[in-house]
């Protein structure tokens, strides 16, 4: 088992949720996980109901056997500073680089450099020991950028270390890379039953491939239950609508007769079904799809009252079902 | 905190808020003062097709229109018929009516390539091109794509062809990145930073300044320690040769920023019944407004409704209950259908189940009326997925509401697939034209 997930997937499948219920599923039986955020979102503060998270390793959660998960915002601003002290010492220097507007120029503008800051502070954690050389983590989970830009996001340290040829900068993206590239890290794609999210993870994955990145899991999220199947909708074109408005009336809800309440509902009803009956047959093609991807394949439900709390928790506790964990 | 963080749901539908004013997009297309049409929102609202259908429609109105796709998914592309996109709008085929569409997907490459070769020498320009800093710059280092869509929409509107531009945004890291980082490089490559990098002893000539020079060739031994000695050679190659050139980056992002903020200016926020999505949208509403740039209203994308949400998802639930709970075969009107036995009262108000006996055997697999049974218990289950679904959306849109009344909206039904073709687009279109969702027409009375 990769020690770095990263988590990665298409805007709205959700990632952020999947990300944060893996740190949870992970963190069974006395484990201890780490989830980074590196996009400044708040999205984890957000879903644990706990105030904007700082610059610091901070637990948030307690998975149950006595787990824990901590979670940390990577501030890239924060995390150069951190750096050139951790290297140079700069203390009141580096507030002068801040004045002259070096600090965001490396920050935000730097080629690459505010990625190579993000992951470098990611593999340092999997890397970090305490005392007794134990890791101070046992997994690190990273809520990464969407699957349209994970691959740069990633690879930024192999392009830095061809760009920065010599110095600190390009020592430290090589140690990154090698945290990368290895059996210690493991990709993960987030998706969803339709067609835009599955190309995009087809995408993605080739482009992780060719990259030379370690592809993990698909993890499919918001699956609806299967309220029909296919012969339940062949049922309902083959079944005469007087039929359901009896059916209806027989459950109490009005009229079978033209114009009574029970068959006035019956053609939204079978409207409904309609609906369904494409969405079943794309979520079919799209999932056949995935399954030729060749990757293990995961499922989490759609939470019928909306994400919180306690769906995390569901999320997590069906995934370590799954076995992800 | 902010209204919604709140995450209780209201109490009940009767607390429900005033609907928000309806965003009604015709007159907006159809104005010939509205120039320019900026969808905005976080990624996967539909934001690309939002762009795309709009275009459409104000295009078989009557208008002369191209629309900027920023990263279109290749079906949505392939819809509008340019799946060979390069950097330059293409005409839509098969657009009805009197007016042009064209479209085009932004090479953030290329337009930055066409800046340099527009304004140096064949010589600088090769310079410029082959230095590996400006490489890994113009392949889209954070804020590029979001400075190359602003500089090509400034470039579109300057060669007055079209009277209506649709713009898409970029899937950036936050909907307000657009906004912020062509200033962002722009200020770098015109700033001091940039300036001390590549001529330190300038800055340094007068004799006051003595002190500050110290300090900045402390700074800049620093960055080449830090970043390499070769690298910030680069970068100071790059400059120097960019400087001569053409100045004033930053006045170009300056004229496009005013661009935005100019009458004939609308921004749509595109956002999905969705908590994030919304946030989002609500942090857009206000940033615009802050900016002092015209916000014309909100697009929901993929709102559910339904024909039948008389019927609570508790009644179905429970009324399905019932039909998968009849186990005795029905003794009931098997001719003519006169006598009526077990339909109940035609009231909503009486949840009586009819009366279940405990099963006398299994039950036949071929009874038709059994199948209808389960079948419609299967129908009810689907529409209470359906209203839980609906009072979710209404909740989150609430929140929107409470927190933004002023703001318009346009409300479009979800679709069940993915766009394929012209006809999914104007679908589209006029579903945002109808600002509400669209849903299918009550049945007839016809068997």
């Amino acid at each position: 088992m990769s020690r770095l997930q990263v988590v990665s997937g298409k805007g709205g499948t959700g990632k952020t949720t999947v990300a944060a219920a893996l740190a949870l599923a992970l963190a069974t039986e006395g484990k201890r996980t780490l989830l980074v955020e590196v996009e400044g979102r708040q999205g984890i503060a957000q879903l644990f109901e706990t105030e904007a998270l700082p610059y610091e390793e901070r637990k948030i959660a307690v998975a149950p056997g006595g787990g824990e998960v901590y979670a940390l915002a990577i501030d890239p601003e924060l995390a150069l500073l951190d750096y050139l002290q951790m290297f140079y010492k700069l203390g009141g220097a580096g507030r002068a680089l801040k004045k002259l507007g070096a600090i965001d120029f490396a920050t935000t503008i730097a080629p690459g450099l505010r990625d190579v800051l993000l992951t470098g502070k990611a593999c340092e954690a999997v890397r970090r020991k305490d005392k007794s050389g134990r890791f101070a983590y046992d997994y690190v989970v990273m809520d990464a950028p969407p699957t349209g830009r994970v691959t740069r996001f990633l690879n930024v340290n192999d392009e830095v270390a061809g760009l920065a040829k010599i110095g600190p900068i390009h020592n430290q993206a090589q140690a990154v890379m090698r945290v990368l590239k290895s059996k210690e890290t493991a990709v993960h794609l987030v998706t969803l039953l339709e067609e835009m999210p599955v190309q995009e993870t087809a995408d993605g994955i080739a482009e992780l491939r060719a990259a030379r990145l370690p592809v993990g899991r698909i993890i499919v999220n918001m699956v609806r239950p299967e309220v029909l199947d296919g012969e339940d909708l062949e049922l309902v074109r083959s079944t005469p609508r007087s039929a359901v408005a009896k059916a209806l009336s027989s459950a109490g809800l009005g009229g079978a007769r033209r114009g009574g309440n029970a068959e006035k509902l019956v053609d939204p009803l079978v409207q409904q079904a309609e609906e369904y009956a494409v969405r079943y047959e794309l979520e079919h093609e799209q999932r056949s799809v995935l399954g030729d991807l060749g990757l293990p394949l995961h499922e989490l439900p759609l939470l019928s009252e909306g994400m919180d709390l306690a769906g995390l928790y569901e999320l997590a506790t069906e995934l370590r079902k799954q076995e992800i964990s | 905190m902010s209204p919604d963080q709140d995450r209780h749901p209201r109490p009940s539908p009767a607390h429900r808020l005033s609907p928000a004013p309806r965003l009604d997009l015709d007159p907006l297309i159809d104005d010939p003062k509205t120039r320019i049409v900026v969808c905005c929102g976080s990624g996967g609202v539909g934001k690309t097709t939002t762009a795309a259908a709009l275009g459409l429609r104000a295009a078989e109105r009557g208008r002369k229109v191209v629309v900027l796709t920023i990263d279109p998914a290749r079906r949505l592309a392939q819809s509008m018929g340019i799946d060979s996109l390069d950097n330059t709008p293409r005409r839509v085929k098969d657009v009805e009516g009197e007016g042009e569409l064209h479209a085009m997907m932004l090479d953030m490459k290329r337009t930055f390539d066409e800046i340099v070769e527009a304004h140096a020498d064949a010589e600088r320009a090769a310079a410029i091109l082959n230095n590996p800093f400006y490489q890994s710059l113009s392949a889209g280092f954070a804020g590029t794509q979001e400075y190359m869509a602003m500089e090509k929409l400034g470039q579109l509107r300057a060669r007055d062809e079209w009277d209506l531009i649709v713009v898409d945004t970029p899937p950036s890291r936050s909907a307000l990145d657009f906004l912020d980082a062509p200033k962002r490089l722009g200020s770098f490559l015109d700033g001091r930073l940039i300036r001390l990098l590549t001529a330190p002893a300038k800055l340094g000539g007068r004799a006051g300044m003595k002190f500050l020079n110290v300090g900045m060739s402390m700074m800049t031994g620093t960055l080449g320690k830090l970043l390499g000695g070769q690298l910030l050679k680069d970068v100071q190659t790059f400059v120097a040769a960019m400087d001569t050139t053409f100045g004033g980056f930053r006045t170009r992002a300056d004229a496009t920023y005013k661009l935005l903020q100019a009458p004939g200016t609308a921004f749509l926020v595109v956002a999905a019944p969705e908590r994030d999505a919304l946030r989002e949208a609500a942090y857009f509403v206000e940033r615009l407004a802050a900016e002092r740039m015209p916000l014309a209203g909100l697009v929901l994308n993929r709102v559910h409704g339904s024909d039948a949400d008389r019927l609570s998802a508790e009644r179905a639930l429970a009324a399905a209950e019932t039909l998968e709970n009849l186990e005795e075969p029905r003794i009931v009107d098997q001719e003519g259908g006169k006598a009526g036995l077990r339909n109940s009262p035609d009231t909503y108000g009486s949840s009586e189940a009819p009366d279940t006996s405990p099963a006398s055997g299994p039950d036949s697999p071929v009874d038709p009326e059994r199948t209808a049974d389960l079948l419609t218990a299967g129908l009810l289950r689907l529409h209470a997925d359906r209203m839980h679904l609906l009072s979710r959306e209404q909740r989150t849109r609430d929140r929107f509401t409470a927190r933004h009344p002023e703001v318009a909206v346009a409300e479009v039904a979800a679709l069940p697939g993915d766009v394929h073709d012209l006809a999914g687009l104007r679908d589209i279109g006029n579903r945002l034209a109808a600002g509400r969702p669209e849903l299918p027409e009550p049945g007839t009375d016809a068997g």
